[in-house]
Parts: structure tokens; sequence; C-alpha cells
């Protein structure tokens, strides 16, 4: 793909901004994989782990889960938001032998609304957590899964 | 060979992303079948750069189904610009690949 002078001179500007912004806010370093939440048990621990505490329910996040699921190995989730200030979104799979399913981050300029697709081993309750002005917030919605999607 | 397939598009100032890995996202439950437990292989962490800014950082867990599918949309992008993909694996391995934006 050929650079051109624009898009040569927008690549040097946003350099210059990030790089602007690194000696103002040396934590820019995004949120790590997260070990404990991702390896936890149960979703209270992950959660814990992940956020340091529970959320409460709000209309303002938004889950897209179907009510059932045929094929519990590719399950398609969407989540997304209308609230400000939103650091990052989260997927809890309640039964699921480690519950945190994926931890999106929403850096400046990128809508909050994402999909992706899941696993299930069996009917439970799927809860999307949105971190948002320091505060957690959540939606939940139960998927019925016929059949499993871990194991053989 | 490329891990990802990216579907990039820019419209009205914005550009919507699909993008899908062909990787088995291997859990670790699973048993072989001599009954030996496959070491779990999967994608854990995955970002996406445009013009040096990062519009899509995921970490990934294991219920994230076998050749992951993400979509987000971010603001700017325009056709014919690149979208750098960084990803990494539990087992360490890393790599990093492009697409464009349509």
């Amino acid at each position: 793909m050929s650079m051109n002078r624009r898009t040569v001179v927008k690549a040097i500007a946003a350099s210059g901004a990030l790089m602007g912004m690194g000696a103002l806010m040396p934590r820019v370093a995004l949120a790590a994989w997260n070990k404990d939440a991702f390896t936890a048990k149960d979703q209270a621990s992950a959660m814990n782990a992940l956020y340091g505490g529970s959320a409460e329910a709000s209309a303002n996040v938004m889950l897209k889960a179907p009510a059932i699921a045929e094929n519990g190995a590719v399950v398609p989730l969407s989540v997304s938001s209308d609230l400000t200030d939103i650091e990052s979104i989260a997927i809890f799979i309640e039964n699921n032998p480690t519950p945190l399913a994926a931890q999106f981050m929403v850096p400046a300029g990128t809508t909050a609304d994402f999909s992706t697709r899941v696993r299930m081993g069996k009917t439970t309750n799927v809860t999307a957590v949105v971190k948002a002005g320091g505060k957690n917030y959540s939606a939940t919605s139960e998927v019925k899964v016929t059949i499993g999607g871990c194991g053989g | 060979m490329a891990l990802f397939r990216v579907k990039a598009k820019a419209k009205g100032g914005k550009t919507d992303v699909k993008m899908m890995a062909k990787h088995d996202m291997e859990t670790g439950q699973r048993k072989d079948k001599s009954g030996n437990a496959i070491p779990a292989q999967f994608l854990d962490t995955v970002t996406v750069s445009h013009a040096g800014k990062v519009v899509f950082e995921a970490n990934l867990g294991t219920a994230v189904s076998k050749n992951p599918y993400l979509a987000f949309e971010f603001e700017g992008g325009a056709k014919g610009d690149t979208l750098d993909i960084a990803w990494t694996e539990n087992t360490g391995a890393s790599g990093t690949e492009s697409g464009d934006i349509k």
C-alpha cells in the first residue's frame, strides 16, 4: 500500500501525540492478562480478581445472547454500553470451569460495542460487566444449551 | 501463514472491523483418545493498532470459541490504511500481522 504524504503526516502527528501522552500518564500501559481472574473457578472470585468487587445491574449495559444455543461450542455474543468513561468490558459465563471468558479494553475513539463467540458447557447465566468511571455495571442473560461445548 | 483474516471497512468516519483467527483455542480440559490431557494452547491477548494508536485490545480466556471471532468499531481510519495486529498465546508464542482497511 502506498503511503501518501497525508498518511505520513498523520502517522507522525499520532505518534507525537502518543509520546506526549506517555510522558503525562505513565500508567497508559493497558491492563495485562489477569491470570488470577482468568483461572478463577467461580464467578465471584473472577470478578473480584478482575474488578475488585461486585457490579450493579444496569440498563445501560446491553448484552445480546441467544436464549437457546443449539451448539454450546459456538455461541455468538455481543456486548455494548452507552455509559461514558468506559475502561473495559468483561464477559463471564457462570457455569463454565473458568467463568471469565474475555475482557475488552475500550481505548478512546473505540466504540463500546464488541462481538465474539464463546463456548459454554451447559445452560448458564452470561454476565457482561462494564467498568466505567471506577464503578462496575452489569447485564445478565440466561443461555440454554442443548449440546455442550466443552469436552471431546 | 496468516493467523488472522481481517475484514475492515471505513464508513462515515468510523472503521468497522471483523476479524477471525485460525486457532484451536485448546482449553486444556480435553483429553486425547488414550485419556491424556491435551495441554492448553490459546490466544490470550490480541491488540490492533491503527497509525500507531491502539484501537482494540482484548484479553481472552479458554471460553472463547475455536477460531475466535472478534468485531469492533473505532473512530478514524480510511480506505487503504493498515491495521497492525499483535497477538500472544498462553504458551509464550507471539506474532504480528497486518490487515488493510477497505
